[in-house]
């Protein structure tokens, strides 16, 4: 608003002396601080990943990721964040129309349940499919009399990666979901579109972005799960060995260098989802969580 | 009107018996059976059973060792995060982005990487190792380490709960408090902090959740002795390992209970804050 009575400019004051900021040597404390703690904590072992990797050259580390284990594990993980992935991103959306687009009693305790894998220790989660699906497992020891293995098998790893990636897609969903309300849905409705009309041509335009973004951190997080895996793959090498199995194999086996190509080849793949994360948070973050809104 | 007692809100909107029962059946299968076997055998065992198994200096100390350094590295995310999302909401200094984007590294980097670079990096000869070793520091096979790990792993949870609730604070409300006299640094404990108590909380909560149950990281830098550096996820998969289940059974639900009661107390301090400070 422009005031009819013309105030003279201020003095112009110095930047430090602001009142509602920091005096500027505080402010180059704190970020040479938060800086050197970053390059400690983080940078750091990026960093030593690629150099030990590379300690006996590209000829080397090609060597080790063509060897049969090798590219069995890459196999092993790759298809199972194909499998364990999808299903998440379809549980994801269900549970956010589920949710964000109806009222139903006990909403709130079902969020909760959604996260609880958050709070439970991968380990547990593997322990938990032992319980169940081990030869005396609860309901394993009739599948295993049926021929039908679940732990130390596929069928384990698979599931045991969706039971830690499992919040990470409903998360994303639900509240951009919820802050678009059903109004569009309903003129939708109105204008004759069936559910799955509505569904594809106007909720999912809506949340396509946030959709990706949370598939792409339960990628990462699938193609890099170590605890719950260990507990149930079984480790047998060549068969149920993932990625990051097979670099603690390697490790204990003081094949560093081996197992450092394995590691920066996941790094690389984690490089590539952070890069790709950033590139939508600059680029879609209106049409994100609203929690990542900047 | 419906009755109160109807499962759902009328809507006209179609797909909520497929989507519910999509999530449900999901739900059910991943994770409420398998968290549901856990329990049950666990019942099965009976309580004294489970506090005979818990009851040994090992486990003791597992435990212990497991959720005091997870507090201490979750404690130090909650300083160090709320300067890092400060810096990076509200100064503008080159390589402010990229520093943004690097924050999320251990949401992205497989635990197991993470482990063994933070172990060669700390070991006595590795380039940070190296360093400290004159000053008679060990960090890689000691406490230190593990709290290094964790400190890792929980890094981002804090940063990314509280910067946007500082980008949404307004300025007015600082420029108030310094009109009224107050001086920066009364200004940031007195008004910005507790707004933004409950996001600390939150983050605080979901690092410690995490650092509690890590594996990956932390059993390549622990050294893995028993009574010393031997978390209670590892004595888990040990007990596995030796075809011991109901030792494993013990020590899995004394770590869910001890992990509920903290989250318990972290969400009653929240409801004390917000209602002290009234913030949503």
């Amino acid at each position: 608003m422009a005031d009819a009575l013309v105030l003279p400019a201020p003095p112009a004051a110095p930047a430090s002396a602001s009142p509602v900021s920091e005096p500027a040597w505080m402010r180059c404390t704190l970020i040479a601080v938060v800086l050197a703690m970053l390059v400690i904590f983080l940078f750091a072992p990026l960093v030593a990943v690629f150099t030990e990797a590379l300690r006996e050259g590209w000829r080397a580390a090609a060597a080790t990721l063509a060897s049969p284990d090798a590219v069995s594990a890459i196999r092993l993980t790759l298809i199972t964040a194909a499998i364990a992935v999808p299903l998440n991103a379809v549980f994801g959306i269900a549970s956010a129309w589920a949710i964000a687009k109806f009222d139903f009693r006990g909403k709130a305790f079902l969020i909760t349940l959604i996260d609880l894998p958050f709070s439970v220790s991968p380990v547990v989660a593997g322990l938990c499919f032992v319980l169940l699906f081990g030869s005396q497992g609860l309901v394993g020891s009739w599948l295993i009399a049926h021929g039908v293995s679940i732990v130390f098998a596929m069928p384990g790893i698979i599931l045991a990666t969706m039971f830690v990636t499992f919040p990470f897609v409903a998360r994303e969903l639900v509240p951009v979901m919820i802050e678009q309300g059903r109004a569009e849905e309903e003129a939708a409705l109105t204008l004759g579109a069936s559910g799955w009309r509505i569904f594809r041509t106007v909720t999912l335009p809506n949340i396509r972005w946030a959709l990706l973004y949370g598939v792409l951190l339960c990628n990462a997080r699938a193609m890099g799960e170590f605890g719950a895996v260990a507990v149930v793959s079984g480790k047998i090498r060549g068969e149920t060995t993932t990625m990051p199995l097979m670099i603690e194999m390697l490790y204990n086996e003081y094949l560093t260098v081996a197992a450092f190509t394995m590691a920066a080849l996941l790094a690389a793949l984690g490089l590539v989802t952070l890069t790709l994360k950033s590139f939508m948070e600059w680029r879609y973050a209106d049409l994100l969580a609203a929690s990542h809104r900047r | 009107m419906t009755p109160r007692l109807a499962f759902r809100e009328p809507s006209p909107l179609p797909g909520f018996g497929l989507s519910f029962g999509v999530m449900m059946t999901m739900l059910s299968i991943v994770v409420i059976i398998p968290i549901g076997a856990l329990l049950l055998r666990g019942v099965e065992i009976g309580t004294t059973e489970v506090w005979r198994t818990l009851n040994n200096e090992r486990v003791w100390h597992a435990l212990e060792l497991s959720f005091t350094t997870a507090l201490w590295a979750a404690l130090f995310n909650l300083v160090f995060g709320l300067a890092l999302a400060w810096v990076l909401a509200r100064y503008r200094f080159p390589g402010r982005k990229i520093v943004d984007a690097v924050v999320d590294l251990p949401f992205a980097l497989p635990t197991a990487v993470a482990g063994i670079a933070l172990t060669t990096i700390y070991a006595p000869n590795g380039a940070f190792g190296q360093l400290l070793a004159p000053l008679g520091i060990q960090v890689a096979y000691t406490r230190l380490g593990i709290w290094v790990a964790l400190v890792f792993v929980g890094l981002p949870f804090v940063v990314r709960t509280v910067q946007p609730v500082i980008e949404e604070i307004e300025h007015e409300v600082e420029e108030v408090s310094a009109t009224l006299g107050a001086y920066r640094g009364r200004t940031f404990r007195r008004v910005i902090l507790p707004m933004l108590t409950p996001a600390l909380l939150t983050g605080f909560a979901l690092a410690l959740a995490r650092s509690v149950g890590e594996y990956g990281s932390v059993i390549f830098i622990a050294g893995n002795l028993p009574n010393m550096t031997e978390i209670a996820p590892l004595l888990i998969v040990i007990r596995l390992e030796e075809y011991n289940h109901d030792g494993a059974v013990a020590i899995a639900i004394a770590m869910l209970a001890i992990s509920f009661a903290m989250l318990l107390a972290i969400n009653l301090i929240q409801v004390w804050s917000r209602r002290r400070f009234g913030h949503a």
